[in-house]
């Protein structure tokens, strides 16, 4: 090597500060803590869901095109799960690489009445849940997850993926699944079908929702559509929009009793996706623990070091060479 | 219209009455999926035209699709070929025979060229040069070329003349062919309209003849060329069983207790899941439901459908054309198998005296082997 000890470390110390620097922008720019203006999500009210699955089916068939959250170019037909042993039903357990939207049910004592705490059951509706500042994207130590500046929907960028998963250790809902039976695996999770909005077209599980338990929409205009739905009183008309917060087409129908809580307006630090539900959200599968903190602000002091690190262990890695590459010369002659 | 008007004033029309008439038109219309007001064309095309001419060639089949004409209600038989069609030639239902009946045919055939339908049902055997089925000395296969040649629409009544059915069973020692395929080596490019089923509902053929005379061409078609108003869904898709399935409620055993109670026969080997037809909501004979194989309680055979009737063996399972989630969830927290905490108690306390009495008997164990052991070397 023609470079002298100290050219090299001059080289490097330019290369590691160069490396930080750029990581240091990129991922400043990508944790944003405020609702982007033309942020999109869907609003699930339990109370209105019927249990009937459309939405999981629609979800498969419009995902699995080019573009979609389960698109895999060499699959033939959809996705699908098959846990018992006829594989007849596409029965998912649980969210999985094949299945990014399911609906689950929680039951208590019984399980007799829908939308009840005693001896009660609840629908749920289980998906990403595209927070205000996703800690999956702030610990993707090579930006394969990102946020949407303008419609903040959370997406995957899978030629970036490293396969690292540290996403799904820090995605405080555990939504993203790694598809640990191919040989490639990649991270799935839903994009609130990203790919259809361009075609003039929503999320694919709004668009079959037959009754407007889930409805797709500007998040602003969902809170608000929440809000409108907690001071009603049980047992008044109202007319639910179908597919659509700004809907035409309305379900009137029988107010059910509330939980006084809108979930993902605070959780996590805020999230796209907001639920309603008549029993409380810990019966529903979700974290007690999760608090209101932004959770990237937990991580962010060491995550931010981290290309500070990758720099010292370069730097301090090639000095540590080139003085016992030195050595090692002299002491063969 | 206006001679529809005209002919509608006559007390009778084609022997109906009038209002028994119009019913007809207008449930020939709705069982295509066309509007109502389309009854009123029909009843243009039946009345205003001379009867259309009919020919129906039989080779090698079991006369159950003629059966299955013979027992439609709406129009009864005997109304449809004396006054609706006009049927020149059916080897069953001929008033002549021998040579009388053959001369009749080439006559209708060389009066009405081009404008015939014929109606094939049975496969036609094409190995040996067919002869493994002739008619008035002629081989099927001769026969079928001679008479589509001048046809306007070929209709393939049945699984056989629709994909080879029961005679392409394997081995297939005739070589039965499917009419579509005789055609296409012949190189006859008169359109063929299939009719699978075994037998197929006679609603669906006259639907699809009643809109041929109408329209003057034939209804959409699949890429079986099957019409698309009754060969559209799968018979799953429209089961009164499907919802037992969708809750995971089977019969297991003929006669058991899922079976009396009419739970889905997919585990008998129902084939309704990869088998387009539309049996469930035509149903058979005018009786309403439980006319039709599941209804009756059996699983669903698959005639209609190429690959799985005659094929795949009765009550193997079926594969699922379109896989959906069924009406079970899975629950937010995973239930476990109920254990009490008395019995939980009880269970550490056995499984303590276990460990106890393993403890025990180990260390006696070992005791007597170190004895065994002391006595060996005595």
């Amino acid at each position: 090597m023609s470079m002298n000890r100290r050219d090299f470390l001059k080289a490097a110390a330019v290369g590691g500060g160069a490396i930080l620097a750029s990581q240091a922008v990129s991922a400043g720019a990508s944790m944003p803590r405020e609702l982007p203006p033309e942020a999109v999500g869907i609003l699930y009210d339990a109370t209105l869901c019927i249990g009937c699955k459309s939405c999981m089916v629609n979800c498969k068939i419009q995902n699995s095109v080019p573009g979609g959250a389960l698109y895999l170019p060499d699959r033939k037909g959809l996705p699908y799960d098959f846990s018992s042993p006829d594989n007849i039903w596409d029965d998912a357990r649980d969210l999985s690489s094949k299945t990014v939207n399911i609906i689950k049910v929680c039951k208590n004592g019984t399980g007799e009445h829908k939308d009840e705490t005693e001896n009660g059951f609840s629908l749920v509706k289980q998906h990403c849940m595209h927070c205000i500042s996703p800690a999956c994207v702030s610990v993707c130590p090579v930006s394969a997850l990102r946020k949407d500046p303008k419609n903040g929907v959370v997406y995957y960028v899978e030629d970036r993926c490293i396969g690292c998963r540290y996403c799904m250790l820090a995605c405080p809902f555990r939504i993203p699944r790694y598809e640990y039976e191919s040989a490639s695996p990649r991270v799935r999770k839903c994009q609130l079908c990203r790919h259809r909005y361009d075609e003039g077209k929503y999320s694919a599980c709004c668009e079959y929702c037959p009754t407007g338990a889930s409805i797709f929409g500007k998040v602003t205009d969902l809170r608000k559509e929440a809000a409108k739905r907690l001071t009603l009183k049980p047992g008044e008309e109202y007319s639910f929009p179908v597919q659509t917060v700004g809907s035409k087409e309305k379900s009137r129908r029988l107010v059910s009793k509330y939980i006084n809580h809108l979930y993902g307006m605070k959780e996590a630090g805020g999230t796209q996706y907001l639920l309603l539900a008549g029993v409380p959200f810990e019966m529903l599968g979700f974290d007690k623990n999760i608090s209101e903190q932004v959770l990237p602000d937990l991580t962010w002091a060491y995550i931010s070091k981290i290309p500070a690190v990758i720099a010292t262990v370069l730097i301090g890695g090639a000095a540590t060479w080139a003085v016992t590459r030195g050595r090692n010369k002299d002491k063969e002659e | 219209m206006k001679k529809v008007e005209h002919s509608m004033e006559e007390e009778t029309i084609c022997g109906f009455s009038r209002r028994d008439f119009l019913k007809f038109c207008s449930t020939m219309a709705v069982g295509m999926g066309l509007p109502l007001g389309t009854g009123a064309k029909i009843a243009e095309a039946v009345t205003t035209q001379k009867r259309p001419p009919v020919l129906w060639l039989s080779a090698q089949e079991c006369t159950g699709c003629t059966e299955t004409l013979l027992r439609t209600n709406h129009p009864t038989l005997d109304k449809l070929i004396l006054e609706l069609i006009s049927l020149e030639y059916h080897e069953t239902l001929l008033v002549g025979a021998g040579k009388q009946a053959e001369q009749w045919r080439e006559k209708s055939m060389k009066e009405y060229k081009g404008k015939y339908i014929l109606v094939v049902d049975g496969s036609i055997p094409v190995k040996d040069n067919g002869i493994y089925c002739k008619i008035a000395g002629k081989t099927a296969l001769s026969l079928l070329g001679e008479m589509a040649q001048d046809a306007a629409a070929v209709i393939a009544i049945g699984s056989c003349a629709s994909w080879g059915g029961i005679p392409s069973a394997d081995p297939n020692p005739t070589g039965a062919s499917p009419a579509h395929e005789v055609l296409k080596s012949k190189g006859i490019k008169t359109p063929v309209v299939n009719i699978p089923g075994c037998p197929p509902n006679p609603y669906n053929f006259l639907s699809t003849v009643l809109y041929f005379l109408t329209f003057k061409k034939l209804p959409e078609l699949d890429d079986q060329a099957r019409p698309k108003f009754a060969y559209g869904r799968i018979i799953h898709e429209n089961c009164e069983r499907r919802p037992h399935f969708d809750a995971g409620r089977f019969a297991i055993q003929f006669g058991d207790d899922g079976h009396r109670k009419g739970y889905c026969l997919y585990k008998l080997g129902c084939k309704g899941p990869e088998t387009f037809n539309n049996c469930p909501i035509q149903l058979f004979n005018d009786v309403g439901s439980g006319a039709w194989p599941v209804g009756t309680g059996h699983p669903c055979f698959g005639c209609s459908e190429k690959g799985v009737g005659f094929t795949l063996p009765l009550h193997s399972p079926a594969r699922p054309k379109y896989i959906t989630p069924p009406s079970l969830f899975t629950e937010v927290f995973p239930h476990k198998e109920g254990v009490s905490s008395g019995t939980k108690a009880l269970a550490a306390g056995v499984s303590g005296a276990a460990i106890g009495a393993a403890a025990a008997a180990l260390v006696s164990g070992l005791g007597k082997k170190d004895g065994d052991s002391g006595n060996k070397e005595e």
